[in-house]
């Protein structure tokens, strides 16, 4: 979600308390009222210390309205599962969804999804159950947590009256984390140095990754899972604990 | 649902080979796309292992190297790699890195295989080997143009006009100006079909029948031109200009395959054809009357030039007319030196050496020339006038934009102002007690070319040459030698020129690092099988026909002088253009992915040719000059 302020929002890397996800998987399987989600849980989730390589990972994506999940809503998803070899093109997917809540014209010219996209689009409902499949599984990886995890949470919330838990790897968190001095010193800031910054487009560039022309879901996933295989090249190993990065 | 990939489509489609796909192949390849991820310094492929796909570099840089570990090519944005292990037996040939952090699109290889079987353009991008890239895009750069194409039957308008070779020289006149020709062809009655004599024209009766006063009754057989060049039927107008130009004749009888004449074409047909052709520039030049008048004529030269490029003419094209410009210029000058300080004391040969003897001559060019006088020259006697006419040649030359050769290897040098005896011993003194360096001076004198006066004196110099050479293993050696001292580079990376040791520079002078090395090695096989071409093109013929090199190097060198030279005219063609002055360097920037590519196979087959070269001579270790 590059839309959003993250410089602003400033994540200093705090570990909330490391949840058990398989084990939360189980117990929300068997509590949960929903069959779609229900399978979605039974598929399972990989333990904390499997390797990254031996992890199925999807990068995750949604375009919205805006910025909190309470007020604004989701208006297209993308998504593309990948391993820390290969991206996979062939099983990515993308949807224009139809918001319950009005579209206002500041967002159109930010998506480039209009009015009448919108329109014909179906409701997030009736794509949920190949979204969920997409996912179910998989270790979903974003740039920037705060958004696709709450977004979907309120919209299941809304739409299913329970919402949705699963881990995330956050690319932009370990952008935080391996950059911790990101602000720049007194003597730096007299000298005009600007704060290191850990959006999405920015970030790349120090991997030497290509310019993305940003906002469209499936190429803001695409552009994250890149960014996660050269953040593992860099930073980590094929061998590093998936537990290690997720939250 | 169809995910719409847009950033790998659209930057996938400005690439060959996919810029020439239709729509829905393209989605189909997107929709296939498996993405990865290297760190710089990080292997992408490893020598022998399974291949699994085609690589297409999104970002980045890579190197691939040689089963030996030898740098065989750095390639970045656009470029793909493992092609060939995917077509020959799906595993890796070529192992490649991470040069930078790089970003690969990999094509999996049951696609690959499909778009393969069923897409050409495809197909022929990438299965074609490096040197059959190079045949075809030669081949694809030499089509069109005008005189290129057309046949010289279109220019005879007539049969030709005989007489038998008895007649007086009235009633040859009288003949020719009834018919109004100018060019009498005279025929040998004594044979059954009569065979053809020779040939007199307009210019011979002006020249020799007029301006010695000679009776009208004198046979026509004692002026006319013999030992006649005659041009197949089956020609190309172009063969016929550089006939012309080479022999310095205005007149070619066409002969059938039974050699029997079916018509003469004269100069000012093809002038007449082609009205800015290069034939017109020397027919202007041979009615100079003075050195200002060649001097304005000169001005011409560089039009022809860039006229000759616009056409799609090939480089031995080009080089032979440019050549038979330099030619011309010399001839005349010769001519106007000898009606101003009259006819000379004792025959004498004028000789072109180096580019100009080879026919292979551009728009830069300096001269290159030398005097072959005959035995019975007295300095004391003769050398004022040769001196003399020497310096009105260099002279003119200067003034018409040929600049005075910086190694003083002109014929206003007493050094090569010689009688024919001197020249022998020059020549035999090279070849048989050879010096690395004094080779090293003398290598433009084994491109040699009589242009005006008594040629025989140039022959009996060629055949020495030829005779002697392919006898002498040491000469050979240190010719071989002294054509190693100049390297290719390996390729281009980016804006940049890669040396063989991965070293990066900004420019690359062609000539120096291409097309004289080049011609440098021709020489030295030609001289080893006792060639008497001068040529490139014509020595690589001559190769061929022994068993010295294996097989198809001689066409892969042929392609390789072709491109190299083709490129390097087009370069000086555009740099004239701009209003710039022409030169051999070249900014990587500047080539198209398509000349970079088809170089970087030229420079691959001349550096084989000359790992070959030391290897076949047994040449010593050489300095290396690049």
């Amino acid at each position: 979600m590059a839309m959003s302020g993250p410089d602003n929002a400033n994540p200093t890397p705090e570990r909330p308390a490391m949840i058990d996800w398989p084990a939360r998987f189980r117990l929300l399987a068997d509590t949960t009222n929903d069959p779609r989600l229900k399978r979605f849980y039974e598929t399972g989730c990989v333990t904390p210390d499997t390797a990254l390589a031996d992890t199925p990972l999807v990068a995750l994506d949604f375009e919205t309205t805006g910025l909190d999940p309470n007020r604004h809503s989701i208006v297209s998803v993308g998504l593309i599962p990948l391993d820390t070899r290969r991206i996979r093109c062939n099983a990515a997917q993308h949807w224009v969804v139809r918001p319950p809540l009005p579209l206002h014209q500041s967002s159109v010219t930010i998506h480039g999804i209009t009015h009448t996209d919108i329109d014909q689009a179906p409701d997030l409902t009736e794509v949920l159950d190949e979204l969920l499949d997409a996912l179910a599984g998989k270790v979903v990886v974003v740039h920037h947590r705060g958004i696709e995890r709450p977004f979907l949470d309120v919209a299941l919330r809304w739409r299913l009256k329970e919402g949705i838990e699963f881990p995330v790897i956050d690319t932009m968190a370990i952008e935080a984390d391996v950059h911790p001095n990101r602000q720049p010193t007194w003597f730096g800031r007299l000298r005009g140095q600007e704060p290191l910054s850990i959006r999405l487009g920015d970030s790349r560039l120090r991997y030497g990754l290509p310019h993305y022309p940003p906002h469209h879901a499936l190429t803001d996933a695409l552009a994250s899972a890149e960014l996660l295989q050269a953040q593992i090249q860099h930073h980590f190993s094929p061998d590093t604990p998936v537990g290690q990065l997720w939250y | 649902m169809q995910a719409e990939l847009i950033e790998i489509r659209n930057h996938l489609s400005q690439y060959e080979p996919f810029d020439g796909l239709p729509e829905a192949t393209l989605d189909k390849i997107v929709n296939q796309v498996e993405i990865a991820y290297f760190r710089a310094g990080s292997t992408i492929l490893e020598l022998d292992q399974p291949s699994t796909d085609l690589n297409f570099i999104r970002s980045g840089a890579v190197e691939i190297f040689r089963r030996s570990g030898e740098l065989y090519n750095r390639l970045t944005e656009g470029d793909i790699f493992g092609q060939f292990g995917l077509m020959m037996n799906k595993t890796v040939r070529f192992p490649a890195k991470a040069l930078e952090d790089t970003l690969i699109y990999c094509i999996p290889a049951a696609l690959f295989q499909e778009l393969w079987e069923t897409e050409e353009s495809f197909a022929d991008f990438v299965e074609i080997e490096d040197r059959t890239r190079l045949r075809t895009a030669v081949a694809r750069q030499s089509k069109s143009g005008n005189l290129m194409n057309a046949k010289i039957t279109r220019l005879i308008s007539r049969p030709p006009v005989m007489a038998p070779s008895c007649v007086r020289l009235q009633e040859a006149a009288r003949i020719m100006t009834e018919q109004g020709v100018s060019a009498l062809l005279l025929m040998d009655e004594s044979g059954d079909p009569p065979q053809m004599a020779g040939i007199i024209t307009d210019r011979d009766l002006r020249t020799r029948a007029l301006t010695e006063a000679l009776p009208s009754e004198t046979p026509v057989s004692d002026i006319m031109s013999t030992g006649l060049i005659t041009i197949r039927s089956e020609a190309f107008i172009f063969e016929a200009m550089l006939m012309m130009l080479h022999n310095n004749v205005h007149h070619l009888p066409v002969v059938d395959p039974k050699g029997q004449p079916r018509g003469i074409i004269g100069l000012s047909d093809i002038v007449k054809y082609e009205s800015q052709s290069t034939l017109f520039v020397v027919s202007n030049i041979f009615r100079q009357s003075d050195v200002s008048g060649l001097k304005e004529v000169s001005r011409d030269v560089r039009d022809s030039f860039i006229r000759m490029v616009s056409e799609d003419a090939n480089s031995h094209m080009i080089g032979s007319a440019m050549a038979g410009i330099g030619r011309s210029f010399c001839q005349r000058l010769l001519e106007l030196g000898e009606e101003a300080l009259g006819p000379p004391p004792i025959p004498y040969c004028f000789m072109a050496l180096g580019s100009m003897a080879r026919d292979e001559q551009l728009v830069v060019t300096d001269q290159d020339n030398a005097m072959v006088l005959d035995d019975r020259f007295d300095p004391v006697q003769h050398d004022d006038y040769f001196k003399a006419l020497a310096k009105f040649v260099s002279d003119g030359l200067a003034a018409c934009g040929y600049s005075y050769c910086t190694g003083d290897i002109m014929a206003t040098n007493t050094k090569w102002r010689q009688p024919l005896s001197v020249w022998k011993d020059y020549f035999t003194d090279w070849i048989e007690n050879p010096k690395a360096q004094a080779l090293l001076n003398s290598n433009i004198f084994f491109d040699l070319e009589g242009i005006h006066g008594d040629t025989a004196y140039t022959e009996e110099l060629k055949t020495l040459v030829a005779e002697k050479a392919m006898k002498s293993q040491r000469f050979l050696a240190l010719m071989a030698r002294n054509a190693l001292n100049r390297t290719p580079p390996l390729g281009f990376f980016r804006t940049f020129v890669m040396e063989q040791d991965g070293k990066q520079n900004n420019t690359i002078n062609l000539k120096r690092r291409g097309t004289a090395p080049l011609s440098d090695l021709i020489r030295v096989h030609a001289l080893a099988c006792g060639s008497r071409a001068q040529n490139s093109f014509e020595r690589l013929r001559a190769i061929a026909d022994t068993k010295l090199l294996p097989e198809g190097s001689v066409e892969n060198l042929r392609d390789a002088l072709e491109f190299i030279a083709i490129v390097r005219i087009r370069h000086q063609s555009l740099a004239i253009e701009a209003g710039n002055a022409p030169d051999n360097s070249v900014r990587p920037e500047d080539l198209s992915p398509f000349e970079r590519r088809n170089l970087k196979d030229a420079f691959q087959i001349l550096s084989s040719g000359q790992k070959f070269l030391r290897y076949r001579y047994h040449a010593p270790a050489g300095r290396n000059v690049s």
